[in-house]
């Protein structure tokens, strides 16, 4: 005990040294990613890798915003990522639900089934994708992107959904019922507002996953009017140059819808809000 | 009315049967106590009664409506949990008042009968706390409190005071008592506790495996257990048990003494604290091996040769060590007698009672 209370300094000390380390190297590509977009255009060879830019300037993204279709694509990105997020979480929190709640004849098979899905490399099946939906003459617009990316996530929100609902007790939805509720009374009044934080989560989740898709997003749509964020991102590709500083303001501002989404759902995801329902 | 009724009630989980032919009424007003070792079925038991559990055969009825396919919010019971399953999201008094809520009765005269309903718990400080801001006693109460307010016909309770200590579980046990005077409402009542279950029921059931061993009013059950289960399982502490064969003058007990008794008895029983230490005679001589002090009582663990152990309840104190010797007296009324089977020989006379 003695020996560990003389420790405790050292410890702290270190403990802190070990997250300082992990979070500057988290950040440093984002850090980087700001720096470039804030460094004139011909400074940015010559500042090459040095850690402060030597003059800042916000022309870079006034291009972006007023002299591009970046804004439009932006625009393209938060539909899919929002209409694909609400798709995903509803789906999976059903399904999670029943999972979690019902013994039913082929649980075990959609279980595998929906595994197996998980285990193609996603190379695999992007050319018969391509063929569904082009045959179905969905090709280039935002809807064969929001259904192909909603099936992609469903299987895994599934099971992260099914996790938040086991580890509500069974005994309070049986609770609700007795005391009047209907299975769906208590699934709404006692079980969902307990399932805010898994639900947060799953969103989350998949925002972030289609807000950065861009294997599917490259193969579905061409026209420029359909493109998503991280293709219209290649639009700063050209053929004999790279607009770095443009590409990197563009990255920076898409960073902010994240942000924010993250941010409107925090509040639900800390943990602990089902802590009293049962003995202490 | 809340009589209920269960009319060979069976309960399997695919193959595996877990209650088999359970016939049973429950009156109304009654204080009906299940007990049995763990994994015997009271749970399970209690569930259907509840609705939260299918019936697997059999018939349930409360009042003579068929309960069987009735869903658990149209049979008007209340349960309390072993753990408590108060909703973490809601303040005491939302947890207290939620079957009224779901009623649709307006907020206002929810008020009353929930502050009631605190006033008598003791919670009447906590409306505005959330569960987990509540200690496990009161947590227990306000458990009880939402029961209350839901107004029902019957309560169900699965072991409510286990996770309490032993000082909390006495006071709510007087609760649960008092409780039940005051509404006279028909209640279903799971426990491991035989103090529990003595000191509550007007009846008692005793399972065991599935089946009901018996049914009986607590008093019933500690004079006149009908097979060596009940004997044994009802009664603290527990019931000592020889074995017996029939021989000259009456049964021969592995001493090689004998006991007056029938003589198709196999198995004797007697309760530790009916067992008499005499200055000398008796019925067999024991060493004491082990003397516990309770202060209002002692236990004495002996072991008689060729018999075994057997366990001595005197009340008060007594000068003993271990090692002494001491004669013990079956009295004659106190003996029970079991055949072969293990199923209660009766004597005429008490029979007649
Ligand atoms: N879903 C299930 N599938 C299969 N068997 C089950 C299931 N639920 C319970 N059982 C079995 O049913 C039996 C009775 O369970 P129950 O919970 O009623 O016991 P209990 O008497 O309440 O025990 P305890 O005193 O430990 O609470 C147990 O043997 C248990 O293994
Ligand atoms: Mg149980």
């Amino acid at each position: 005990m003695a020996a560990r209370t003389r420790n405790a300094p050292v410890l702290s000390a270190g403990k802190y040294l070990a997250v300082a380390f992990y979070v500057a190297f988290a950040l440093f590509p984002l850090y980087w990613l700001l720096k470039i977009a804030l460094t004139p255009e011909r400074l940015i060879y010559s500042d090459g890798t040095a850690l402060w830019p030597s003059t800042v300037t916000l022309d870079n993204f006034r291009t972006v915003i007023f002299a591009s279709d970046f804004l439009g694509y932006f625009g393209n990105s938060v539909i899919v990522s929002l209409t694909t997020a609400a798709a995903t979480s509803m789906i999976a929190a059903a399904a999670g639900y029943a999972f979690s709640r019902f013994a039913f004849r082929g649980k075990r098979w959609v279980v595998v089934l929906m595994l197996l899905t998980q285990m193609f490399p996603l190379l695999m099946i992007i050319a018969p994708i391509y063929k569904i939906v082009a045959s179905l003459g969905m090709l280039n617009s935002l809807t064969s992107l929001i259904v192909v990316y909603t099936a992609f996530n469903i299987p895994f929100a599934t099971f992260l959904m099914q996790s938040f609902f086991d580890g509500i007790p069974k005994d309070l939805e049986e609770a609700a019922m007795i005391d009047g509720c209907t299975r769906f009374q208590a699934l709404r009044k006692v079980i969902l507002p307990l399932t805010l934080p898994g639900l947060a989560a799953t969103l989350g989740f998949v925002f972030t996953a289609a807000w950065s898709e861009l294997l599917f997003a490259l193969m579905l749509i061409n026209s420029n009017d359909a493109m998503t964020f991280p293709v219209g991102l290649l639009t700063f590709v050209s053929k004999f140059s790279v607009d770095w500083g443009q590409m990197m303001a563009a990255g920076v501002l898409a960073l902010i819808p994240s942000c924010l989404f993250f941010l409107f759902i925090q509040r639900y995801l800390v943990q602990g809000l089902t802590s009293g329902a049962v003995k202490g | 009315m809340a009589e209920m009724e269960l009319k060979s009630v069976r309960k399997a989980y695919g193959r595996v049967e877990v209650l088999r032919d359970i016939d049973l009424t429950i009156g109304d007003g009654e204080f009906v106590v299940l007990v049995g070792p763990s994994g015997c079925g009271k749970s399970t038991l209690l569930r259907m009664i509840a609705g939260l559990e299918p019936i697997t055969g059999g018939e349930f009825s409360i009042g003579g409506r068929c309960m069987n396919d009735v869903a658990p919010r149209d049979r008007d019971i209340a349960m309390v949990f072993q753990s408590y399953a108060l909703y973490p999201h809601m303040s005491v008094e939302r947890n207290m008042g939620f079957s009224m809520e779901i009623r649709r009765e307006p907020t206002a005269r929810r008020k009353g009968p929930v502050a009631e309903a605190a006033k008598t718990l003791g919670l009447d400080r906590l409306l505005d706390r959330f569960p987990k801001a509540l200690s496990g006693g009161q947590r227990q109460r306000v458990a009880m409190g939402r029961a209350i307010v839901r107004d029902p016909k019957a309560f169900l309770f699965d072991e409510p005071l286990s996770n309490l200590d032993a000082a909390l579980r006495v006071e709510m046990r007087l609760e649960i008592a008092r409780l039940h005077q005051r509404l006279g409402s028909t209640m279903v009542y799971v426990t491991h506790d035989q103090v529990e279950a003595m000191t509550l029921a007007d009846r008692i059931v005793v399972l065991n495996a599935g089946d009901i061993q018996q049914v009986g009013t607590p008093l019933d059950l500690y004079e006149r257990p009908e097979n060596l289960f009940v004997a044994q399982f009802i009664g603290s502490p527990n019931m000592n048990v020889m074995d017996a064969a029939p021989g000259q003058g009456g049964l021969i007990l592995g001493s090689g003494a004998v006991l007056a008794g029938p003589e198709d008895a196999r198995h004797v029983g007697i309760r530790p604290e009916h067992i008499e230490i005499v200055e000398g005679g008796g019925d067999v001589t024991a060493e004491a091996q082990v003397v516990e002090r309770l202060g209002s009582d002692t236990n004495i663990y002996t072991e008689v040769k060729d018999i075994g152990p057997l366990l001595v309840r005197v009340s008060g104190n007594i000068a003993l060590s271990p090692g002494d010797k001491v004669h013990l007296r079956f009295p004659p009324g106190k003996v029970h007698f079991f055949d072969a089977g293990g199923r209660a020989i009766r004597a005429a006379r008490d029979k007649v009672q």
